[in-house]
């Protein structure tokens, strides 16, 4: 069994820390955090109304959640009269057996892939290839850290963490047929990628996506692309299998007037991208006539279980949150050890998979907000990590911890005016003496777990006299 | 108007400075302030670190110390939203005690109409903008319209000013790599605008900036604007 | 149980006895203000890198005929109107007349020539529609040079009229200037696996 796609192999702050001390992908994180930040800035700025379309996209998913049994069903019916195959999937597991048994009835073993965030959280790539099945992934992106072995570090540019240089070296090792003389111009990369996937895509039998949204009205699935792969995937091959959470509904086909708004402006910072494909069952004559919806739950009903927890199933993948975040700017999305990475996977991946799997992850923000302001469907991802983290401590209730106990004095020393003076007192004077010795008001070093604190900084003694000891001198006997 | 100040624990036992500057400046401009002795700290770190059950004692705490006031005014963005963002979640009974709740620069500009408060500061000075105080309170330019009326001020843009300084209550601990590599991009955006005084709402920012600063051997001082606006010094 | 049950057992059981859905507050613009949308539609798909050509009806077959003079052969749908090409003096492929081309005359024809359902001024995107003029979605997706004529009275303002007047049941893409990827280094480079050309040509 391969590992989880959701977990990673070690908790956060020791992964971010491994990842902190790569200087190349800091420096390329920064620099493509910081470019399409900027972009997405000036394509929303020219969006008068873009504050009220975020409250309709939220509002909308909201909606979707709340009537979801009777929009599943009727997304359902929709596809199934329009000529699609619609199957249920209640984990991971099942999702994959479902695709792997559709593929074998093709007779193929060989598959094209677009780009899809469901595939990868449910391990579809391992699944098939265990099952014998080749699975081509066809983004640039992916494409390249498929032929490295290697996860990707982004939703939307999945191989960020490499350099030109890099990719060149990986292209001619990797890639079948490549030019040894390749040169490392992203042109030349790119042509290099189309030549070698070109007789792939006009010769596929079977092509497996995802989905960005799905109409419950009309059965209609949604894909937006940038490089025309997508429309490969789901123009050409004879069978189609799109893999779909059940969050990804939207109720009618006008409510596309929203998040076809949303969505590119803020993923790729463009007004739109440059292909978007729609498709309702087979049409005949056009595209693929056999068509298979596999529907996965894989831990969001346990998700929408949680009144707070369950805005995180309003996410549409656009990756805005990623690209504000300043921790995941330093350490990037291997750090956090789950296809979802960043803010929203803090949020989404501990509920897909249960806290107890992903404790480290709600704590891995300072809770500066920059996600909430960008994210197009309004979804308040302090709220929610603060929420988790109260479900991190209290699924450890019952287990010894120094920080409960910390906290639990803490409020015990506030909750009395008198007894939290004596202790301001008491705290004065048993550092005085330090501060006299050191003739300043700072200390370079603290005991355990502070010391993590005076790593890097110098920390702050009491004042010699607290404000309220002030007050009462000054105040009380006028 | 019955003014309450809530000075928050960290000022009161480390910066005592900060809220003698919030009186001075109040009493200055002919308003009385009171400090209920009562008043403990407003439980952010607990709630903030998944400790809801200890926090909703301070919050009960500090909505019956402050019942009786007009405005309540805290020198600190993270703890004012805290205050209105946090307790009425956490105890829907605190909600109209929060909802009268400020940062200063809101009770200065907004509820008693100063922007001028009388100040000289003959410095060069540079202004992070705190993450609370940006995205919870939307302070906007309030602090900065504050210090622009202050006398012979020199006040330089900070670069990337709306990037955390990664501190994060409890963060700065449990992550304090990531936290550490946050807080050398801040202090190199301070040192590169040659100011003598690094100045935000929040003097617990301030102390994860300023022992950076300080670690580093870089001259910037941290400093709450308050104490500028209360005429300067420390 | 089944997978499709259970699932939905799971859900009601996660709404437990929810309230009523909210409503969807729909105070966004519904129809795109737009004082010159032809004009606008040229400049968004310029800053795509696509090619702007305008012409008035008579001109349209010697604009084409511009358009592509240096490609041998052209892929067209079925029902092209005939006029259209009577500048062009390539090869012309038809698809479906009589049989549907093969995925290898696709890729043999070195460009493609159609009309489209809609284009969006405030995007600068066009839309096909699998209606008259644009034949099926392979189309215009293998030949590497799309040659798209957009009749100025098929373009509407936003993305709102565009969704209002397009037909979900029919198969429809959206066309936002030439393929493109930014994956490597976030270097835009035009042209992957779709067409790395895209010529508008805009008739009044």
């Amino acid at each position: 069994m391969t590992r989880n796609p959701l977990v990673g192999e070690l908790p956060f702050p020791e992964a971010a820390r491994r990842e902190l001390s790569r200087e190349q992908l800091r420096r390329n994180l920064r620099s493509a955090t910081h470019t399409i930040r900027d972009k997405r800035a000036r394509m929303v700025a020219e969006v008068p109304d873009w504050e009220e379309l975020r409250v309709a996209g939220s509002a909308i998913k909201a909606d979707v959640l709340a009537r979801l049994p009777e929009l599943l069903t009727r997304f359902e019916a929709a596809a199934t009269a329009a000529g699609a195959r619609v199957h249920w999937a209640r984990d991971a597991a099942e999702a994959c057996a479902i695709v792997t048994r559709l593929v074998r009835e093709t007779g193929t073993d060989e598959v094209v892939k677009v780009k899809s965030m469901a595939t990868q959280e449910i391990g579809l790539n391992e699944a098939l290839e265990a099952a014998g099945i080749t699975a081509l992934e066809t983004d640039l992106a992916e494409l390249i850290v498929q032929l490295a072995d290697d996860t990707p570090s982004h939703i939307l540019v999945p191989a960020i963490h490499y350099n030109r240089s890099e990719i060149r070296d990986i292209f001619r090792e990797r890639m079948a047929g490549t030019d040894p003389d390749l040169t490392d111009d992203p042109r030349a990369l790119a042509e290099a990628a189309r030549r070698y996937l070109r007789e792939r895509f006009l010769s596929a039998k079977v092509a497996v996506s995802g989905a960005n949204f799905a109409v419950a009205d009309t059965g209609t699935l949604v894909v937006l692309e940038s490089e025309g792969n997508g429309r490969m995937c789901l123009t050409l091959p004879e069978t189609l299998i799109s893999v779909v959470g059940i969050e990804k509904l939207v109720p009618t086909f006008a409510d596309l007037e929203v998040f076809l708004q949303l969505l590119p402006r803020s993923s790729t910072g463009e007004r739109m991208n440059p292909y978007t494909s729609m498709w309702t069952g087979v049409t005949s004559g056009d595209g693929p006539q056999d068509v298979h919806i596999v529907l996965v739950d894989n831990g969001r009903t346990a998700t929408l279980a949680d009144e707070v927890g369950r805005q995180a199933l309003h996410c549409i993948r656009c990756s805005a949150c990623l690209n504000v975040c300043p921790v995941y700017e330093r350490v990037g999305g291997h750090a956090y050890g789950s296809v979802y990475p960043g803010p929203i996977g803090a949020v989404l991946t501990p509920q897909l998979t249960g806290v107890a799997a992903n404790r480290s992850l709600p704590f891995a923000s300072t809770l500066c907000g920059a996600c909430f302001d960008v994210c197009p469907v309004r979804i308040d991802i302090p709220q929610v990590l603060v929420h988790l983290r109260q479900q991190a401590v209290d699924e450890r209730r019952g287990h010894p911890s120094a920080e409960r106990t910390a906290m639990r004095a803490a409020t015990w020393i506030m909750s009395a005016g008198r007894r939290y003076t004596r202790v301001l007192r008491i705290a004065r004077r048993a550092t005085r003496p330090l501060a006299a010795l050191l003739r300043r008001r700072t200390v370079r070093r603290l005991p355990w777990p502070l010391s993590a604190w005076t790593a890097e900084r110098d920390a702050p003694l009491p004042a010699g006299e607290s404000f309220r000891d002030w007050w009462a001198r000054s105040r009380e006997g006028s | 108007m019955r003014i309450g100040l809530f000075i928050t624990c960290v000022n009161d036992l480390l910066y005592p400075g900060t809220g003698r500057a919030v009186v001075r400046v109040l009493e200055r401009l002919g308003h009385r302030v009171e400090f209920p002795v009562e008043q403990t700290c407003c439980g952010q770190m607990q709630a903030n670190s998944g400790y809801r059950a200890e926090a909703v004692p301070l919050a009960r705490r500090f909505a019956e110390t402050f019942a009786g006031y007009d405005a309540v005014v805290a020198p600190s963005g993270s703890c004012v939203a805290m205050v209105r963002d946090g307790y009425p979640r956490l105890l829907p009974e605190t909600a109209e005690v929060a909802a009268r709740t400020y940062e200063l620069s809101e009770l200065l500009v907004d509820v008693l109409g100063v922007v001028d408060v009388g100040a000289r500061f003959p410095h060069r000075v540079t202004y992070h903008p705190t993450c609370h105080g940006l995205r919870m309170l939307r302070l906007g330019d309030r602090p900065m319209r504050l210090l622009r009326a202050v006398r012979d001020l020199e006040l330089v843009e900070l670069p990337d000013a709306e990037e955390c300084c990664g501190f994060g209550g409890t963060f700065a601990v449990k992550n304090s790599d990531v936290s550490g590599a946050m807080l050398a991009d801040k202090c190199a955006a301070i040192r590169a605008t040659d100011a003598e005084y690094v100045l935000a709402a929040d003097n617990s920012c301030l102390t994860h900036i300023g022992g950076g600063l300080s670690r580093s051997g870089a001259p910037t001082r941290p400093l709450h604007y308050a104490e500028i606006l209360a005429g300067g010094g420390r | 149980m089944d997978a499709r049950t259970e699932i939905l057992d799971r859900i009601r059981s996660a709404l437990g006895n929810g309230a009523a859905p909210p409503p969807v507050p729909r105070d966004y613009l519904r129809t795109a203000e737009c004082a010159d949308p032809v004009e606008l539609l040229t400049e968004r798909l310029a800053d795509y890198r696509a090619t702007v050509r305008h012409c008035g009806p008579g001109e349209l077959a010697a604009t084409l005929a511009a358009v592509l003079a240096d490609d041998p052969r052209l892929a067209v749908p079925y029902d092209l109107p005939g006029e259209w090409l009577t500048g062009y003096r390539g090869e012309v492929a038809r698809d479906g007349d009589p049989a549907p081309l093969t995925v290898a005359e696709l890729d043999d024809a070195s460009a493609v020539l159609t009309g489209c359902a809609i284009a969006i001024a405030t995007t600068g995107t066009i839309v096909l529609d699998a209606g008259p003029a644009q034949g099926r979605r392979a189309l215009t997706l293998v030949p590497d040079h799309h040659v798209c004529v957009v009749r100025t009275d098929q373009i509407v303002a936003g993305v709102p009229d565009a969704v209002a007047a397009l037909d979900p049941r029919r198969p429809l893409t959206w066309i936002s200037g030439p393929s493109a990827t930014s994956d490597i280094e976030l270097n835009r480079v035009e042209g992957v696996h779709g067409p790395r050309r895209l010529d508008v040509v805009l008739v009044r």
